[in-house]
């Protein structure tokens, strides 16, 4: 980290730069010429193709000028590389929205999100160019960027304390608030199911050091556990969330138990394997779990026993006759939000409460260093299985909500895309964070929910994220990672902080 | 009898391609212990570079088909291992020094990037080829009329697969980027300070994996005739279980551990189900990871304090 921090102050000389822009350009030549260059396209008879050359230059020449804005920022000359990457966003960004005659000269690719990543980039140099002017010296970009990253974090934490209440009471009174239709109602549900499943491998993950890529298996585990619970033993729902929860939980242990001896690159190798030797297991065996079809029909969710129905059977009660109220088919999908809020907020105050016990203690320094907690006299393979079994048991909570939600499972929902989407709003919400992990779940889901034209790009995008920040901030976007007790009180001499 | 034979030539094939993959997992990990969770993706890539490459000759009339296959092989190989360089120079090099999980995480998010980029660029259906190189011979031929098969295309996989890892073996016993490499991977720091480019030699070592992977696309390109975006994630597995299998950093395991889980799947769909050959796949890699984790040819890691 040194090394690359002085290799990066160091001022480099223009002509050096060029090269190395032009090297960069022609790498992106090289790279895209075929993939970008060439759109194969499926005809009648046989496989033929379109060219898409212009985006092809297009494409290195913006990396070559990126990279270029970057390196002057770096080196010194950061008023260069602000007013080049003004003069290119703004340029840009006016023939976006304004278009005209130009539109037709001069827009690199087909689509739109495209080129605005374009104005996006150059606002990130102008942004980084600004910073390293006021600063005055513009030298040393990366480190000094870090320990901003870092003030911006520490701030934001604080202002967590009064954010989250902020946040909570928000999430309890949206329902009623007058913009929340039933669509948004509807996204918001989904977003606190992430919000829970974030939270839940946030244990295993942020909490436990343990990166498990197979997290979707024990949601899928509950899910189907409480759909068969459910349609062939007609228990209730509230019957089976504790079951479902306990199944889930036995998965996490049954898979933990040989495993967890493991490194930790190997671990996330077999939870990936794991998961989706479930997937495969839920498709191939028909006969009980319905094959690829899953199992429909599952009960909906009643309020505790009550139907949300609008012509009960005689003798019997549903909601809207037991308060009074006229009968509207939101009152199920309110029901729901809060159904699931409820189980998130849970999820959320039991890890709380659980860094405070010695079980929680002993996962956190089990993350930073296991040889020495070995030598103090902790079980690592009972502390990892306890937190596996934690993880997993709200991962089959959630999946018990997932299947009354959508009234039928399928082995479709449970991909490994699924674990990995999860896995990147834990990750780019910061390990350990509860308040970053629900802000990551509101953007990473919520957003492509309400703009669909970013959908396709959605994986794309969290893929670079998740490359940027371990590069960046590689504990999360908002971890501050201060340990939850500490030997010395704040004020007392600091201990030197731990080279990671 | 015959049918053993047949699943024995299909098996050594699929073998053969994913052994190529597995180098690419065992010489990264040997070097930078470091699990390449995108080299499944950037195998990939080398399968859609061989259709593209194809399609463009079949466009401009190229009917020759050894001069095709040669054309297409530099491509694929070429732009593959640029694809391999720039992954590493991009994603894994700031990390050095990083936290332990910071390397895995950020190739799990250059394998989203690499299949989404593919998927965008390229479309979500899969895309399928005439065959190329049809008929074979017949080694032999049961009573009941079963014959058993080896395809020209096989030879040419055997044959390929074959020159490759002899040329590999040499280039790592006996050339000086072999020697460092070895040197890279036993003490990175004592290296660099006896003058080993250390940067240059992981960078490197990327590439030779990325070209290696680059032709085994092209062989699942001809042998399948059909790809998409999402062919990298099952064959990576598969391959790194080969790794795995094999003992992780050893190459001529590597080599073996792909020849066995090819074995494997094709004995497992030829007398089991086809249905849970990939279940059988990821047994085995659970499995040896918890009663063998050294693998098969690997050496015991010491775990240093």
């Amino acid at each position: 980290m040194v090394a690359r921090a002085e290799a990066l102050a160091k001022p480099l000389v223009i002509p050096t730069l060029l090269k190395q822009s032009i090297g960069a350009a022609l790498i992106a030549l090289v790279l895209t010429s075929l993939i970008v260059g060439i759109k194969t396209v499926d005809t009648n008879e046989a496989l033929s193709f379109t060219t898409r050359f212009p985006s092809v230059a297009w494409a290195s020449i913006g990396v070559g000028l990126a990279y270029l804005g970057f390196g002057l920022v770096r080196s010194g000359m950061p008023l260069a590389g602000l007013i080049a990457s003004l003069a290119v966003g703004v340029a840009q960004a006016s023939v976006l929205l304004w278009g005209g005659p130009a539109k037709e000269l001069y827009l690199p690719f087909e689509d739109p999100v495209v080129n605005w990543v374009v104005v996006l980039v150059a606002g990130v140099i102008a942004i980084r160019a600004a910073l390293a002017l006021r600063r005055g010296d513009g030298t040393g970009a990366a480190p000094a960027g870090t320990a901003l990253g870092d003030r911006i974090a520490r701030k934001f934490n604080q202002a967590s304390r009064l954010l989250a209440p902020l946040l909570i009471a928000f999430a309890i009174t949206m329902p009623f608030l007058p913009f929340a239709d039933r669509r948004f109602v509807d996204v918001a549900t989904l977003v606190s199911t992430y919000v829970m499943l974030g939270w839940g491998l946030n244990i295993v993950v942020g909490l436990a050091g343990l990166l498990d890529l197979g997290y979707v298996a024990f949601y899928a585990v509950g899910a189907y556990s409480y759909s068969m619970f459910a349609t062939y033993l007609g228990l209730s729902f509230w019957l089976c969330l504790p079951l479902a929860g306990m199944i889930a939980a036995s998965f996490g242990v049954l898979l933990g138990f040989p495993v967890l001896r493991l490194r930790g690159d190997y671990l996330a190798i077999v939870t990936l394997g794991f998961g989706e030797m479930v997937r495969l297991i839920l498709i191939n065996w028909w006969w009980f779990t319905g094959g690829p079809n899953g199992i429909n029909n599952v009960p909906r969710p009643s309020f505790f026993g009550i139907p949300f129905e609008r012509n009960p059977p005689e003798g019997t009660w549903s909601f809207h006759k037991l308060f009074g109220i006229e009968y509207s088919s939101n009152h199920r999908v309110v029901f729901l939000y809060y159904l699931i809020l409820g189980l998130a907020l849970l999820t959320c105050l039991f890890s709380y409460r659980i860094r405070r016990l010695p079980i929680g203690r002993a996962w956190e320094a089990l993350r930073e260093d296991e040889t020495a907690c070995r030598a103090l006299g902790i079980n690592p393979t009972n502390t990892k299985l306890t937190a596996f079994a934690i993880g997993a048991m709200f991962g089959g909570f959630a999946g018990s909500f997932f299947a009354t939600r959508q009234g039928f499972v399928s082995p479709e929902s449970f991909t490994f895309l699924e674990s990995a989407v999860i896995l990147a709003i834990v990750v780019l919400g910061g390990m350990g964070s509860q308040v970053g992990v629900a802000l990551a779940a509101i953007v990473l889901i919520g957003v492509p929910e309400f703009f669909r034209e970013l959908a396709g790009y959605r994986m794309l995008a969290f893929g670079i994220g998740m490359v940027l920040i371990m590069i960046w901030r590689p504990r999360g976007l908002l971890a501050v990672r201060d340990p939850t007790i500490r030997l010395h009180p704040r004020g007392g001499p600091e201990p030197e902080p731990a080279k990671p | 009898m015959e049918y053993f034979l047949q699943q024995l030539i299909n098996g050594l094939t699929l073998g053969a391609i994913y052994g190529l993959i597995a180098i690419g997992y065992t010489m990264v990990y040997g070097i930078i212990g470091m699990i390449n969770f995108a080299h499944g993706d950037i195998f990939m890539i080398g399968a859609f570079h061989a259709v593209i490459a194809f399609v463009i000759l079949g466009f401009l009339g190229v009917t020759f088909v050894p001069l095709a296959l040669v054309v297409v092989l530099l491509t694929a190989t070429l732009l593959t291992s640029a694809y391999g360089w720039t992954v590493e120079r991009v994603a894994y090099r700031p990390l050095r020094g990083s936290f332990k999980l910071a390397p895995l995480i950020s190739a799990i998010g250059m394998s989203f990037v690499l299949s989404n980029f593919v998927q965008i660029s390229q479309g979500a259906r899969n895309k399928s080829l005439e065959p190329m190189i049809q008929g074979g011979i017949v080694v032999t031929q049961s009573p009941d009329g079963f014959d058993v098969q080896l395809s020209y295309l096989q030879m040419i996989i055997f044959v390929t697969t074959l020159v490759l890892m002899t040329g590999f073996t040499l280039l790592i016993n006996r050339t000086a980027l072999g020697r460092a490499q070895r040197a890279c991977e036993q003490d990175m720091k004592m290296a660099s300070l006896l003058g080993v480019n250390v940067d240059r030699t992981i960078s490197l070592t990327f590439v030779i994996g990325a070209a290696l992977a680059g032709v085994a696309g092209l062989m699942v390109t001809l042998y399948w005739g059909v790809v998409d975006f999402f062919i990298g994630f099952l064959a990576g597995i598969k391959a790194f279980t080969a790794a795995v299998l094999g003992g992780i950093g050893s190459l001529p395991g590597a080599m073996l551990g792909g020849i066995l889980i090819g074995l494997i799947e094709a004995f497992w769909s030829g007398y089991f189900s086809v249905e849970y050959k990939d279940v059988a796949a990821f047994a085995i890699l659970v499995l040896v990871l918890i009663f063998r984790p050294t693998g098969l040819l690997g050496r015991p890691e010491v775990e240093k304090v």
